[in-house]
């Protein structure tokens, strides 16, 4: 018999499935209620907003006319298509990066782990755009490597050219997503469903392709989903890349220079949604159904095994290889930001401190403004993540579905829509007790992120829920504890990995988020570092400061991220020790 | 069908750094047998099925299967077949898919795999299950698709993890009786680990007995039952009294035990039974005999006198616990229809018959 709350008295009615039923107690609903609220007000107003005008005709009529001529327009059919092969490749390409490390990571007892949980961070602390300046001077036509390789062998590779080096560079920045996952996924498999196939004759890589990787996939499956989406919607890659002809610089293009009403803006916005949705749903409909929740905590995991000389080989071989190709731009950026000039050389010809200077006289308030939006945004996010998780899993609301798909719904809008949309939404709005207006408030920028980054600290909010057995908060609730005690003393800590993953996850990622930024950005004292990045990058005699600023921005951001994943995983393991 | 093989361990020996988990394990299990391993938590007994298995490595010792060395075989090649303790059916794959994937590890033709699925299906009754999920069906039907997904590959050897710790009462002891009449049907040699001595008693042909590691006393139920080797045997196998005695021989063929709760007692000397030391005498509580204080004392008993402590009514018998000079003796009772078992504070008789006394050395 389930226990009846203390706030709401009257005894649940027997459940008829095995869900733990959240009784007639208010909180839950009014928690909802809240989210639902915020979730319209900034995320589904907004979009609508865009949508409609994408539909309305000069008197608010409905009208297809706009797309009409979208699709008259032969660079818009190509920049569609270039959208989907290059959004297509960089998930790919990820894979073929992400799957090799976290399968090491699970499978060997070996020192490499901390070089891998590296890899896992590192590209994620540094825009992708900016990223992008340093790859082509480094794998460019004239950059380091083809400037060595032609002197060498006489070849030219062409990794930068064209569409290639938004591919390069998107599946270089976005694999951790993939490797995240993957590894979260593969750590909670129950170690008896590979030994139980080891026992009945498969071993090795068949093992691997049959059931270790199939009982990973819904890990899998999440990731590439967010490397797609993410890639679709990247404005700042091609943008320094001068690849225009692709969705998302299309849209922006139109905005910027036609203005806030043209239309066919509105049309790409719309088409952009829509291509993301789909991929949700598809991703969505590849898992429905399925119960993935094998392993309870306190199970052993896969058996780690000792390296054999071969794997290690391979191992430390593939590690190199992916660390100094992610290291690439870093390295980029560190040689930009100390050098003088850097123009057809493989290293810059003299180095000195300047750039620094100047950017310590301009920049410390970005630096600040950064780590203020992120952190907040990312604490939100996590708050937001564990509550709708809750809801969805565990409690029997009738909206509890809709909650998540209006949360995971932000996914599939772009920065750059999502910031029209509230330019559009809160114009003349004015913040409580200030003369400020909203859309030029920083607040602004920082629920921009909150919404931005939401889906992931949900997914992994939801996928640390989803991985936890009911029975044992029902074994809380057995030896007395209430919905909240229960809440706060068994499933957050059991979370812990899951929400920490969530926060790191979203503090970086809107840290270095420049698509709505530059759309929200109206001075220079709300202005993130990353906005000063791309303005400094606009120009080739700001490319040094604009380093020095990356630089800087990569330092801080992996510093706090350093931190805030030491104090929660302290915390964490304690609890697997005590458990 | 393929022929039964011998399972042999010879000086097995493991430890997880510095903790021996297993010591001197020297055990040999015949062909076609059913070898129950039975053990608390912790004993070692998982652990050498999973040696077994080759998820363990043992640091020293050999490990025959069909008196072939299999130490350094990988898990994959030794045609072993092992139930998991929590099934490990594959949730991405349907009931089909699990019993066929032994089958399709060892590249069999379709056409076979689709007929050996189908027989093993047929076998644990599971025909109509085929298409399903694991996670649609019942403990029990798991538990089935588990066995049946291991004997598809005709293993060598079967070992079964706490194969019913799963499942209600009831069906425990269903799925007990079914798991035996498929052995038999099969032959495969078999071992299968619990820590229910029930459980181990009504199913095994042999058991051996482990505590830390260490092997305690191997043999058929009958054999551990009434002649427990050590004073831990005793204790798990069963209910029993033990008391610790000095014993001195008396003539040729009776000893003398001196006991401070039960004053000196002459018995019959037993073949391999020690002749002098101290020793501790085990009887079972269903061989006493309980009476009234002034009932007839014959010359196949020890006769003593207590005071009834407790009185627990279990259905078939009632179980008493009777104080006797300074210790508690348990006595059993059949419980027939319209009798009143003695109450707490009655002075009684016991009676326990000389031959069913066995003396354990320490």
């Amino acid at each position: 018999m389930r226990r009846a709350g203390p706030a709401g008295g009257a005894p649940a009615a027997p459940a008829a499935g095995a869900r733990v039923q959240i009784h007639s107690s208010l909180a839950p609903g009014a928690v909802a209620l809240l989210i639902a609220a915020l979730l319209i007000v900034f995320l589904i107003v907004p979009v609508g907003t865009v949508i409609y005008v994408a539909f309305a005709d000069l008197d608010g009529g409905f009208t297809l006319a706009h797309f009409g001529s979208f699709f008259q327009l032969s660079l818009m059919r190509e920049s569609f298509w270039n959208s989907l092969y290059v959004a297509t490749l960089s998930v790919a390409f990820a894979s073929v990066i992400a799957l090799p490390l976290a399968y090491f990571t699970v499978r060997f007892r070996f020192r490499g782990a901390l070089a891998i949980q590296t890899l896992g961070v590192l590209p994620l602390i540094m825009p992708p755009f900016v990223g992008a300046v340093a790859m082509q001077l480094i794998f460019g036509r004239s950059g380091s490597v083809n400037l060595l390789l032609g002197e060498w062998f006489d070849v030219n590779l062409p990794i930068m050219e064209g569409l290639n080096g938004v591919i390069f560079v998107e599946a270089l920045h976005y694999f951790p997503f993939i490797l995240m996952n993957l590894v979260v996924a593969l750590n909670n498999i129950d170690g008896a469903m590979e030994e139980s196939a080891q026992n009945l004759g498969a071993s090795g890589f068949r093992l691997f392709r049959r059931i270790v990787f199939p009982l990973a996939m819904p890990g899998y499956v999440a990731g590439a989903a967010l490397v797609f989406i993410k890639v679709f919607d990247d404005l700042g890659t091609p943008l320094v890349l001068n690849q225009t002809n692709m969705l998302a610089p299309q849209a922006y293009l139109r905005i910027t220079a036609i203005g806030i009403e043209d239309p066919v803006g509105y049309v790409i916005s719309v088409l952009m949604i829509g291509f993301s949705l789909f991929a949700l749903w598809a991703s969505a409909l590849a898992l429905k159904g399925r119960d993935y929740a094998t392993l309870q905590r306190g199970g052993s995991g896969l058996a780690r095994r000792k390296l054999t000389p071969l794997h290690a080989v391979l191992a430390y071989g593939w590690i190199t290889l992916v660390l100094l190709l992610v290291l690439s731009p870093h390295i980029g950026i560190l040689l930009l930001s100390f050098g003088k000039v850097w123009s057809f050389s493989v290293v810059p010809d003299g180095f000195t401190l300047e750039h620094y200077v100047s950017v310590a006289q301009d920049s410390p308030r970005m630096i600040w403004n950064t780590m203020l939006y992120s952190g907040l945004a990312a604490l939100f996010d996590v708050l937001l993540g564990t509550a709708i998780a809750y809801l969805i899993l565990r409690s029997r609301l009738p909206f509890r579905r809709s909650l998540d798909s209006m949360a995971s719904a932000a996914l599939a809008i772009p920065g750059v829509v999502l910031a029209i949309g509230y330019l559009r939404t809160f114009r003349g709005v004015g913040m409580p007790f200030t003369d400020e207006l909203l859309t030029s408030s920083w607040v602004l920028i920082m629920v921009a992120y909150t919404v931005r980054r939401l889906p992931y600290a949900l997914r992994s909010c939801v996928a640390a829920l989803q991985q936890m057995h009911v029975s044992l908060e029902e074994a809380a609730e057995n030896l007395g504890a209430g919905k909240r005690r229960t809440i706060q003393r068994v499933v957050v800590p059991l979370m812990a990995g899951g929400i920490l993953a969530g926060f790191i996850t979203s503090f970086m990622t809107a840290a270095v988020e420049l698509s709505a930024t530059i759309m929200l950005t109206t001075s220079q004292t709300n202005a993130p570092m990353s906005y000063g990045i791309y303005l400094y990058m606009q120009s080739a005699a700001g490319r040094g400061p604009g380093a020095a600023l990356g630089a800087l921005a990569v330092v801080i951001v992996a510093v706090g991220a350093y931190l805030s994943h030491r104090f929660l995983r302290s915390r964490a393991t304690a609890l697997d020790q005590q458990i | 069908m393929q022929d039964k093989v011998k399972v042999e361990a010879r000086n097995i020996a493991m430890s997880y750094g510095k903790t021996q988990v297993l010591r001197d394990i020297d055990l040999v299990i015949e062909p076609g047998e059913f070898f129950a391993l039975l053990g608390p938590s912790g004993s070692g007994k998982s652990t050498l099925l999973r040696l077994i298995a080759g998820f363990n490595q043992a640091q020293s010792g050999q490990l025959l299967i069909g008196g072939e060395d299999i130490s350094r075989v990988p898990p994959w090649q030794r045609n072993v077949g092992m139930v998991f303790q929590n099934y490990a059916l594959w949730p991405h794959m349907s009931v089909w898919e699990n019993v066929a994937f032994g089958l399709q590890e060892r590249r069999l033709p379709k056409s076979v795999i689709g007929q050996k699925v189908a027989a093993t299906l047929a076998l644990v009754n599971l025909e109509d299950y085929a298409r399903r999920r694991p996670n649609q069906l019942s403990g029990g039907q798991q538990q089935r698709v588990a066995l049946a997904r291991t004997i598809a590959i005709e293993p060598k050897v079967l070992l079964l993890d706490e194969p019913l710790s799963n499942l209600d009462a009831k069906l425990r002891v269903h799925m007990r009786e079914e798991l035996r009449t498929l052995q038999r049907k099969l032959g495969i040699t078999t071992i299968f680990v619990t820590h229910d001595q029930e459980e181990a008693m009504t199913t095994a042909d042999r058991i051996a007995v482990m505590d830390q590691g260490v092997l305690q006393q191997i043999g058929t139920p009958l054999e551990l039952f009434d002649n427990p080797a050590n004073r831990f045997v005793a204790n798990f196998v069963g209910t029993i009294n033990l008391l610790p005695c000095r014993l001195r021989k008396a003539s040729r063929d009776m000893v003398s035990l001196v006991s401070s709760s039960l004053g000196e007692i002459e018995l019959p000397r037993l073949p391999h039974a020690p002749e002098a030391g101290d020793v501790e005498i085990c009887f079972r509580p269903h061989a006493v005999t309980v009476c009234v204080a002034d009932s007839v004392r014959d010359h196949e008993h020890v006769w003593l006198q207590g005071t009834v402590s407790g009185v627990e009514f279990l259905g078939e018998f009632v179980r008493y616990r009777i104080r006797v000079g300074s210790t508690e003796i348990i006595a059993d009772q059949t419980h027939h229809a319209g009798t009143t078992p003695f109450t707490p504070e009655s002075t009684v008789n016991l009676g326990i018959p000389r031959c069913e006394i066995r003396f354990i050395s320490n």
